[in-house]
């Protein structure tokens, strides 16, 4: 149907919202291509439900460009452009059967009562709910009408699939679960998708590329590993998956110098003697035996330098792994967190109290400005 | 937008949206609809305050006057009045503002007039506005008219037309007038203090006791609400009149006058403040009880602290609501009232008794004060009730008490046999044959054609009002609502839209009515043909019942999904097929209270008819309010019990339909 | 052929429409004050003899209509004003909205019922004599004695017994008011009111309900006037209808053509009829005086003595004071809240 599947289809360009005199998207760049699954992920008020609702026309940039496959749709009503959109309240007719839910947009569109019948059947069978079409919305459960929101929404073959919290207003269990379904769904249809959501868990689980927003501009790009493992700012490291900071300066190179000692990092831009955040997630922690002895092969630090003994303090069971906050003087009065395999605790036999060597891997540690 | 934030926009191409076709059909209703609100009171209330505002004047040097000598037939040059005036002084300027019918007799300018004297005078108008009588002859013309003298004692000069605050002063200046300032806000603050005060023991009973038969205490309360508010007058003519049943009970006071119409101010207002403070009431939340137990706090202390704060809002809303209706009743101070002069009478007075329209429009510009500062305090209050409702969770159930239950029940017992009495007394005087003479029982009092007030005819007439406003009323309020709440941007407008649609609700009936005589009756008014038809008795009675209608509509498209319209509009559907299989049959049981509430208002208003309804289409409730001043209450009591029978009927009518169609259109709701 | 036959039909039924346009009845819009009870008698022996015009009834109390007719001044929706208080008319004619016309046989008529002017602006129909309603069960009860004149009514012994219209509102109540200040003269009128008003219990609105209420023994005494007086005795009421000796003001229902109206003719055969002597035993069912003179019936329950008692009221004088003695009127009873 596309012409190119390289280039991107849905193209956003330069655009700003205002409400009144506050700035809710500052100067949004995007580009999305065929078939792709992006997450607009973010915390509450940062404009990606904003952005979502310009891209469907519902509420109208102030500024800027959007173009669907090519076409400029900037100034179109929703009425006149190409999606289906999923809403957290499921947004079901609720005086409607299932069935004629799923059949609202395929009504006056040139089908048959027949083609539309069978249309709804093979919706319904699509979302797995093949017996529910004489039910009314009221009389499924929360999963279900999102499913069969879902179904009214791509039942039209829309070239934009946009979903707003879909996930939001179920419980934990349906929530995994379905999240798996509907990207299952998405590849299979391979309808280009961009969903809205604050959880940055089902954002990693879903999205081909996440987009992170905070006070109305994008923060990063990426897929889900290089967000990740590559967060650009503090906020992005520490949005996503949990992340320790810890007052630094820069080192000349690639270092970074907590009080008296230097460390290699990952590579960075700072000149020497800035003041940064160095930055390290938990689970890159890397434990090592007690400081004294038993370093066996496992346990061979690989950078001398980023080696450290620390006193372990609380300790927190989280049924996967242990939760444990270290000490050493060179963090100041932070405790560094790190969580640690149950076999790792095992045979470390690390108790609160005790003594231990870690080692933070240089590319693991980050360096970002320091905040102010 | 702020243009100083903009600027930052680099390539700012700042985007207009296209509109949609549906975005074009919802602007352009939604126009339609404010042009209603607009044609129907913003103008009709602007030709008001202008009419207030005009005045008559004797304009003196308008006319040109000549006078003979002796002989008849010599005449000295001509002088107007004013300089006549001036050199004798006979008319003070304040004299000269009159009424529409002022006249102003020509011979005190002649110091030395005589009748019988053989001098001639000739008259005459300098310009086109000019107008005298000899006799009741007017004359326009600017040509001279020579008189006898026996003739120009009878010529009177007549106002002309001015605009000024005359009016106002003379009001002011006029205690006959001005008194019902006062009258009227003591009778509504009095009627006020009693009305709340038994509407909070009775909501009080049936919410916070365990008391038995709320159903029936609760049917009965709201009872009042379908009856003209002139009803319980005519109850309590028959009650405490001169020949009253129980006029031992006032010990000599007479019921014609505020008593009476305090009285009767308590029974049809006494629903509305039940229905307000009853919905606070219920709202509270159990746990602060449960607080106020745990914390061995007396009972007395716990409704200090726990129930009165809580309902606080729902009393101060009642209080204002009620003293709105009172101060704005026509009908029951009409009946009752006597010589107690108040505001809504007064422009009756005016404009009926003595065709001072322009002195109604000035008592209407001071009644409309005080109900829109009521109605401005209770919207505030409202506002904060509405947030207070949304933020409690937990019911609060009563345990039972048997000495605060039975304490309860005597008090209900009491209300609602007043309640019931009054309705009894208007049911037995109907059916008496001629009290107190001929107790013996007749439907007399039923043949209506043989009475003033338009006969069965005007009964029929009400039932179509009613059905027509309810019907038509409901369609345009609830689209209009839906339009404000669900169209896209808009913004100015949609907040424009919103503020007419509550703007009736401040309105008196009398000074909306009023208002529309001054602006439909205009034959240069596009709209002047629907003066005198049922066409205008609908739009006012919608107008006037407008906003209850517009908030219950509101509330309840706030209850649905916002987002129904944007599916619809992914789905490329026209919002219009959304509005029709969706938002009406989700909104039926909202649509269906709009409705009764339009009829049974438009069964029992008076006030906003009384000046436009024709002869043809005679009202009921007017016919009540006829029949009742020529002096036939028997007929007049008849008639007001046929609106309630016709309201009650049309109540379990509705209750039935809308079981019927809950269960056919809103099967959805069951699980 | 079938659409073509609906379309020829249609035709049809088109012409006969416009056919019964052109030859339908002439409609008139009549604003009239008259009880509703007579109207249609009223119209049926106009139409025996007129089946051409249909009457179209626009009826209302005396203050209502004439409100309505002087709101109505720049365009006129009434065709003929049939049975409105001359006072009333007078007004209209002071505002130029009479169409001066001479009906054939308007000569017959007692000239005291005609208008001065020539062609007179209005013509009489009956009069409607002011009386004293006079509840003897009541009065017995409270031990009062009937009145016999105005003087009467302002003794201690009815102090709170009697009621009267307002006259700002009350037609019936303006006659009275008027006829006292011709009778009494101006101060003498206003002096006398004075004490009256010592005793009035309260002011009506309308001028039939205080013989009303006197019927019903809500008041002992009811200023009104005669016709409602015999209609109440005549239903039972235990009724005395009294004539003060000083002679009682009237006035009377009379007849015009409302300048502008597009059916001048048939307004003008109105006219006509109305002056006619079957018109005037028309009206003589209710009312005792007529404009017809010599063929009035006694009226059953009418005090005999009324056409005597009947003062030579000066209609000019009534119309032309209305606001100054209405403006006086209030400034003395109406600011007063409650008599008591």
């Amino acid at each position: 149907m596309k012409t190119n599947v390289e280039s991107s289809y849905l193209k956003i360009e330069n655009l700003w919202k205002f409400f009144g005199k506050f700035l809710a998207l500052e100067n949004i760049s995007l580009e999305v291509k065929e078939g792709e699954f992006i997450c607009f992920l973010g915390p509450s008020g940062c404009g990606k439900t904003t952005l979502l609702r310009a891209i469907a026309g519902l509420d109208l940039q102030s500024s800027g460009t959007t173009l669907q496959g090519g076409k400029d749709v900037s100034n179109l009503p929703p009425s006149e452009r190409d999606f289906g959109i999923v809403f957290q309240s499921y947004a079901l007719f609720p005086n409607l059967s299932i069935e004629k839910n799923i059949a609202y947009g395929l009504e006056n569109t040139g089908r048959s009562k027949d083609e539309i019948k069978a249309r709804v059947a093979e919706l319904l069978e699509l979302v797995g709910l093949p017996e529910q079409g004489k039910k009314y919305p009221a009389q499924l459960s929360g999963g279900q009408q999102q499913r069969i929101a879902l179904a009214r929404a791509i039942a039209t073959n829309p070239g934009l699939l946009l979903l707003d919290e879909p996930l939001s207003a179920l419980d934990a269990k349906v929530r995994v679960h379905l999240r798996h379904e509907i990207k299952e769904l998405q590849r299979k249809l391979g309808v280009t998708t961009v969903m809205v959501t604050h959880d940055q868990e089902e954002a990693l689980a879903m999205a081909d590329r996440i987009v992170v927003m905070n006070h109305g501009v994008i923060e990063q790009v990426g897929t889900p590993t290089e967000i990740y493992r590559e967060p650009s700012s503090l906020f992005v490291a520490d949005f996503i998956g949990e992340m320790n900071q810890i007052t630094a300066t820069a080192g000349a190179g690639n270092k970074v110098r907590f009080g008296s000692a230097v460390m290699e990092s990952a590579p960075h831009q700072f000149n020497e003697g800035d003041k940064i955040i160095a930055a390290i997630r938990p689970n890159d922690i890397i434990p090592h035996g007690d400081s004294a002895h038993s370093l066996g092969k496992d346990d061979r630090v690989e950078t001398e330098s980023n080696a450290i003994d620390v006193e372990v303090g609380e300790m927190e069971f989280l049924g996967s792994f242990w939760r444990c906050r270290l000490r050493h003087e060179l963090f100041g009065n932070e405790d560094l967190i790190a969580d640690f395999s149950i076999n790792a605790v095992r045979r470390l036999e690390l108790s609160e109290g005790s003594t231990m060597l870690i080692e933070l891997p240089p590319t693991r540690l980050m360096a970002f400005a320091g905040s102010e | 937008m702020s243009d100083a934030t903009l600027q930052n926009v680099p390539s700012g191409k700042s985007i207009r949206g296209k509109l949609s076709r549906d975005d074009i059909i919802m602007r352009g209703s939604m126009i339609v609809i404010g042009l209603y609100l607009l044609i129907t009171m913003a103008f009709p209330l602007y030709a008001m305050l202008s009419k207030s505002f005009s005045t008559y004047k004797f304009d003196l040097a308008a006319y040109e006057v000549q006078v003979s000598d002796e002989t008849g037939t010599n005449f000295s040059q001509p002088v107007t009045f004013a300089d006549l005036n001036e050199t004798l002084n006979v008319v003070a300027e304040t004299d000269l503002s009159a009424g529409s019918d002022g006249r102003l007799g020509v011979t005190q300018f002649f110091p030395d007039f005589s009748f019988r004297s053989p001098v001639n005078y000739r008259l005459r108008n300098t310009s086109d506005t000019g107008r005298f009588l000899v006799g009741s002859t007017l004359n326009d013309a600017t040509d001279w008219v020579e008189l006898d003298s026996n003739t120009f004692r009878r010529v009177q000069l007549r106002p002309v037309e001015a605009r000024g605050l005359d009016n106002f002063r003379t009001y002011f200046r006029t205690p006959a007038l001005s008194n019902s300032i006062k009258n009227s806000v003591i009778i509504a603050t009095v009627s006020t203090v009693i009305t709340v005060f038994l509407a909070f023991w009775f909501a009080f009973a049936l919410n916070r006791s365990c008391m038995r038969f709320k159903g029936f205490f609760r049917l009965v309360a709201m009872a009042p609400i379908l009856v003209p508010s002139l009803l319980p007058g005519i109850a309590l003519v028959y009650l405490f009149g001169n020949q009253g049943m129980l006029k031992e009970l006032l010990f000599g006071a007479t019921i014609y006058g505020p008593i009476g119409i305090i009285i009767g101010s308590v029974f049809f207002t006494f629903p509305h403040a039940f229905l307000i403070i009853s919905t606070a009431l219920s709202i509270s939340d159990a746990r602060l009880y449960e607080a106020s137990v745990v914390l061995r706090g007396s009972p007395w202390r716990t409704f200090w602290t726990v129930t009165i704060p809580g309902a606080r809002y729902g009393l101060v809303s009642a209080a204002f609501v009620v003293f709105n209706l009172v101060i704005t009743d026509f009908g029951l101070p009409k009946v009752i009232g006597g010589q107690f002069n108040v505001l809504a009478v007064d422009i009756y007075k005016q404009v009926i008794g003595q065709q001072n329209f322009e002195m109604g429009a000035v008592v209407s510009v001071v009644l409309i004060l005080p109900a829109i500062v009521a109605f401005t305090i209770d919207r505030l209050v409202q506002s904060k009730q509405v947030a207070l409702l949304s933020a409690r969770s937990v019911p609060y159930s009563p345990s039972p008490n048997a000495r605060l239950d039975w304490t309860l029940f005597g008090f209900s017992s009491l209300v609602a046999v007043f309640i019931v009495g009054i309705l009894a007394v208007c049911q037995f005087a109907a059916l008496v044959k001629f009290w107190p003479y001929d107790l013996s029982f007749s439907l007399n009092n039923y043949q209506f054609d043989r009475m003033d007030g338009g006969g069965w005819g005007s009964y029929y007439n009400s039932i179509k009002l009613a059905l027509l406003t309810a019907v038509i009323g409901t369609s345009v309020i609830f689209f209009g609502a839906y339009l404000v709440e669900k169209s896209n941007g808009f913004r100015t407008g949609r907040t424009l839209f919103q503020m007419f649609a509550m703007l009736p609700m401040a309105i008196p009936g009398m000074v909306l009515g009023l208002s529309y005589i001054f602006f439909f009756n205009n034959p240069s008014n596009p709209f002047y043909f629907i003066y005198g038809t049922m066409a205008i008795l609908v739009v006012s009675t919608v107008t006037h019942f407008y906003t209850v209608s517009h908030l219950t509509a509101t509330t309840a498209l706030q209850q649905m999904d916002r987002e129904f319209e944007s599916v619809s509009a992914s789905l490329k559907q026209p919002t219009l097929k959304l509005f029709s299989r969706v938002t009406v049959p989700v909104s039926m049981p909202a649509i269906l209270d709009i409705s009764i509430y339009l009829f049974v208002n438009a069964m029992t208003t008076v006030s906003a008819v009384v000046f436009l309804y024709s002869p043809k289409t005679s009202l009921a409730s007017i016919a009540v309010l006829n029949m009742d001043d020529a002096g036939d209450i028997a007929p007049a009591a008849a008639m007001g019990m046929m609106i309630f029978y016709t309201n009650a009927a049309a109540r379990i009518l509705h209750l039935i339909a809308s079981r019927g169609i809950l269960q056919r259109t809103q099967a959805w709701r069951k699980r | 052929m079938a659409p073509l036959k609906t379309k020829s039909m249609l035709g049809a039924s088109m012409l006969a429409l416009m056919s019964s346009v052109a030859f339908a009845e002439t409609e008139l819009t009549v604003y009239t004050a008259v009880e509703a009870e007579d109207l249609s008698r009223y119209a049926e022996t106009f139409n025996a003899s007129h089946p051409d015009i249909t009457i179209n009834w626009v009826r209302d109390s005396t203050g209502v209509i004439t409100a309505k007719l002087l709101a109505e001044r720049d365009n006129p929706q009434a065709d003929v004003v049939w049975g409105l208080a001359a006072t009333s008319l007078l007004l209209l004619k002071s505002e130029g909205m009479l169409e001066a016309y001479a009906p054939a046989g308007v000569e017959n008529l007692d000239p005291k019922f005609v208008d001065g002017d020539n062609p007179p602006a209005w013509v009489g129909m009956d009069a409607w004599v002011a009386s004293v309603c006079f509840n003897t069960v009541e009065a017995e009860r409270l031990g009062l004695e009937a009145p016999t004149s105005w003087q009467d009514l302002t003794d201690e012994q009815y102090r709170g017994h009697v009621i009267m219209p307002n006259p700002a509102s009350s037609g019936t109540g303006f006659l009275d008011v008027s006829s006292w200040l011709q009778i009494f003269g101006e101060e003498g009128g206003w002096a006398y009111m004075d004490a009256l008003h010592e005793n009035i219990a309260r002011y009506t609105h309308s001028g039939s309900a205080p013989c009303k209420l006197a019927a019903s023994g809500e008041i002992p005494i009811g200023v009104s006037f005669a016709f409602r007086g015999a209609k109440s005795k005549a239903a039972g009421a235990p009724l005395e209808i009294i004539v003060p000796s000083e002679g009682v003001g009237w006035d009377m229902e009379a007849t015009a053509i409302v300048a502008g109206t597009d059916a001048l003719e048939a307004a003008q055969t109105l006219v006509d009829f109305t002056v006619t002597q079957e018109a005037n035993e028309m009206y003589n069912v209710g009312y005792a005086v007529v404009a017809y003179p010599g063929i009035a019936q006694p009226v059953e329950h009418f005090p005999e003595n009324l056409l005597d008692a009947m003062i030579d009221n000066d209609f000019e004088f009534a119309a032309n004071n209305r606001a100054a003695i209405l403006e006086e009127w209030s400034s003395r009873y109406d600011g007063k809240s409650d008599p008591q």
